[in-house]
């Protein structure tokens, strides 16, 4: 580096005698150094090119959602015309009209908030006492249990997806909400290995001393986790709520399957559900309106996928920052 | 200082009360793991071995061996194709996730300002990513970078490569944003253990002459191999149980077609799950067993004073024979 080679008067120059001297002569060393960096100070050059690439990946990253809103706001007569590629000319909502009928909105709106909701509680209830079981007591078979853990999050549903769904039928609990209570209720729910783990490391991290104290104090093995562990784990149990909560409304697949039913249409419906098959129901449901048919287009599909995905973006604002830090503070990549 | 003889002890009470609380606190998950993991896998693997035909009188089971295997394999016009282009496709678009997502977290990592606002777009997709809307987006062609001439690429991807790879290279390209909206979570995976990383190490790497090239390659990467790993874990799973994924859409479909059933289908999943264990297999395998240069070097070494020790105790051995032999000569 050039820099480096300087004569030793003039960086104690720029120490002590700042500024007049060296701001009039704007000699090579300095321009190097503004351009290229010194080893406190990232250089311009390098600055410039961080940000041009975030700026740019970014905005590769939220292409798709810009596409998606502006689509959706646009009349059929924008959608067709080519002069028009981002900014509506008006400010149609029609779309969004057309597409909340289609998909019964506030109905399905309510019925995701509780498949998404109630499996959640359940989640973080089940997950935190599972995982301070695995972080805090010692037992035979422990390692052979947490590979069991492990193994339960690499194996894909789908093997265990039949038998279970058969095991549903019979006890006729298809079609009700109660297909995802009973796995949340048993730690088997939607992603739960990974809750486990993130309870297992938060709770390793809280001192032996305070629940040792807690012991002599008469505390009982449950009393000290309600009164010592769970309060301490609160940035954990925000963490597996907000990602259960985001996990299960993005969650169709095993919805459709079980909730919602597959071909018998069963009374319980979610947003994910009505997206996945919106097409279909969009016709039938228009008919049965009566209202100004409007064809399908993809103005309207695009003002479909973006009610669907409202709430959660809603929140993913409001909430950002426990969002956002929550892998930080969750521990995963150690203390 | 005498040696404590270390007597082997029966747990006490106060142990064994522990073990018991232990699995009182992890018995839901037994439970669940019995009911919702064991029996079902069990099941599953009778079930890939029948036929089940779902009639007015309920079920009829009839054991049928391979047969399903078979004919998946040689009858099926779908699963193996898409099982193999699932396979191409995700051995290609991991490393491209995990790379993309340490070189997003190592942008943000340095010293810029609004990361709070870059991180906020970046963990976006994690929030609104599922099967239906990407349905929606890639139908709709928002899912391409507009300026990426597919069509180019694809026709010279045909001309050099064979043509599953081929395909699953342009696959790759045409669904370039939406594999860049997987990396969310590991940006964030990444970003949080790069500031974890003691910045004394780099100091003490500059003042010996290092650049900031050797310092990634010396450094960073060795510090965070295992979140590598358990991001690369993460993204297959992810990619997997993703119902952009055609497999197992083409698993439920096969559960309630007429001329497939549960049976079918179950030999369909055993075939995935294989498929799925032997990606994250390669990719542990590939990262794993790489051992550190140092810790190699001091292997080594051990080795060579074993070898040698043996060596002088032979030599000394053979020494106190010939000694011994001398001796008996002597004495005759």
């Amino acid at each position: 580096m050039k820099q480096d080679k300087k004569p030793q008067a003039v960086s104690e120059k720029r120490i002590y005698g700042f500024g007049r001297i060296n701001r009039k002569k704007f000699n090579k060393d300095k321009m190097h150094k503004i351009l290229f960096g010194s080893r406190e100070k990232d250089g311009l050059i390098k600055k410039t090119v961080i940000y041009a690439l975030l700026i740019c990946i970014g905005f590769v990253y939220l292409y798709p959602l810009l596409y998606m809103i502006s689509n959706s706001f646009m009349s059929l007569d924008d959608l067709l015309d080519t002069s028009i590629s981002w900014i509506p000319s008006s400010l149609y909502l029609e779309n969004y009209k057309q597409a909340a009928i289609s998909m019964e909105y506030v109905k399905s709106l309510l019925h995701s908030i509780l498949i998404a909701g109630v499996p959640t509680l359940l989640n973080v209830v089940i997950c935190a006492i599972v995982g301070y079981g695995f972080a805090r007591f010692r037992f035979r078979g422990k390692r052979i249990l947490m590979a069991l853990l492990i193994f339960s999050y690499i194996i894909p549903p789908q093997i265990t997806m039949m038998p279970t769904y058969v095991l549903y039928t019979d006890l006729k609990l298809t079609g009700t909400l109660w297909s995802f209570i009973l796995p949340a209720l048993t730690g088997q729910g939607l992603n739960a290995p990974i809750f486990i783990l993130i309870f297992y490391q938060f709770f390793k991290q809280v001192p032996n001393a305070l629940l040792e104290a807690a012991k002599i104090d008469g505390a009982g093995y449950f009393k000290s986790f309600v009164k010592i562990a769970v309060p301490s784990a609160v940035p954990a149990i925000i963490t597996v709520i907000l990602f259960s909560f985001v996990w299960y409304w993005n969650e169709s697949y095993l919805t459709q399957l079980y909730i919602s039913g597959y071909y018998v249409k069963g009374k319980w419906t979610s947003l994910m559900v009505k997206l996945k098959s919106f097409d279909a129901n969009y016709t039938s449901a228009l008919q049965t309106v009566d209202s100004v048919t409007v064809s399908n287009n993809e103005a309207i599909r695009m003002a479909a996928t973006m009610l669907t995905i409202l709430p959660v973006l809603l929140m993913y604002f409001i909430l950002q920052r426990y969002f956002v830090e929550s892998i930080d503070r969750t521990g995963i990549t150690g203390e | 200082m005498k040696k404590q003889k270390v007597k082997k002890v029966k747990p006490g009470v106060m142990a064994r009360r522990e073990e018991r609380y232990g699995y009182l606190f992890i018995l839901p998950w037994l439970i669940g793991v019995v009911a919702f993991l064991i029996v079902p896998l069990v099941q599953s693997f009778q079930y890939a071995l029948a036929d089940i035909r779902i009639t007015p009188l309920g079920r009829v089971i009839r054991f049928v061996g391979i047969e399903n295997y078979t004919q998946i394999w040689l009858e099926d016009a779908e699963f193996p194709v898409g099982l193999m282009g699932y396979l191409w496709q995700t051995l290609l678009s991991v490393p491209v996730i995990v790379t993309f997502a340490l070189i997003i977290a190592m942008l943000l990592n340095s010293k810029i300002r609004f990361r709070g606002l870059f991180r906020l777009i970046f963990f976006l997709p994690v929030i609104i990513v599922s099967g239906p809307v990407m349905n929606m987006l890639t139908s709709q062609g928002a899912a391409t970078i507009p300026a990426l001439n597919i069509q180019a690429i694809s026709n010279t991807m045909n001309q050099f490569l064979p043509g599953a790879l081929a395909s699953a290279v342009t696959e790759v390209f045409s669904n370039m944003i939406m594999i860049l909206w997987y990396s969310g979570v590991q940006i964030l995976i990444f970003l949080s253990a790069l500031q974890k990383i003691d910045d004394s190490l780099y100091e003490a790497a500059k003042i010996d002459g290092g650049s900031g090239w050797e310092c990634f390659w010396k450094i960073t990467l060795p510090l965070i191999k295992p979140m590598i790993l358990l991001n690369v874990v993460y993204t297959v799973i992810f990619l997997s149980n993703n119902e952009h994924n055609e497999i197992i859409n083409i698993i439920q479909r096969a559960m309630f077609a007429g001329n497939k059933g549960y049976g079918y289908a179950s030999a369909m999943a055993w075939m995935y799950s294989v498929v799925v264990t032997f990606i994250i297999a390669f990719f542990a395998i590939l990262l794993i067993t790489r051992k550190d240069a140092y810790e190699k070097q001091v292997r080594r070494i051990k080795k060579e004073n074993k070898k040698q020790a043996k060596a002088i105790r032979r030599a000394q051995r053979r020494g106190r024979r010939y000694e011994a032999r001398q001796k008996a000569a002597s004495r005759i």
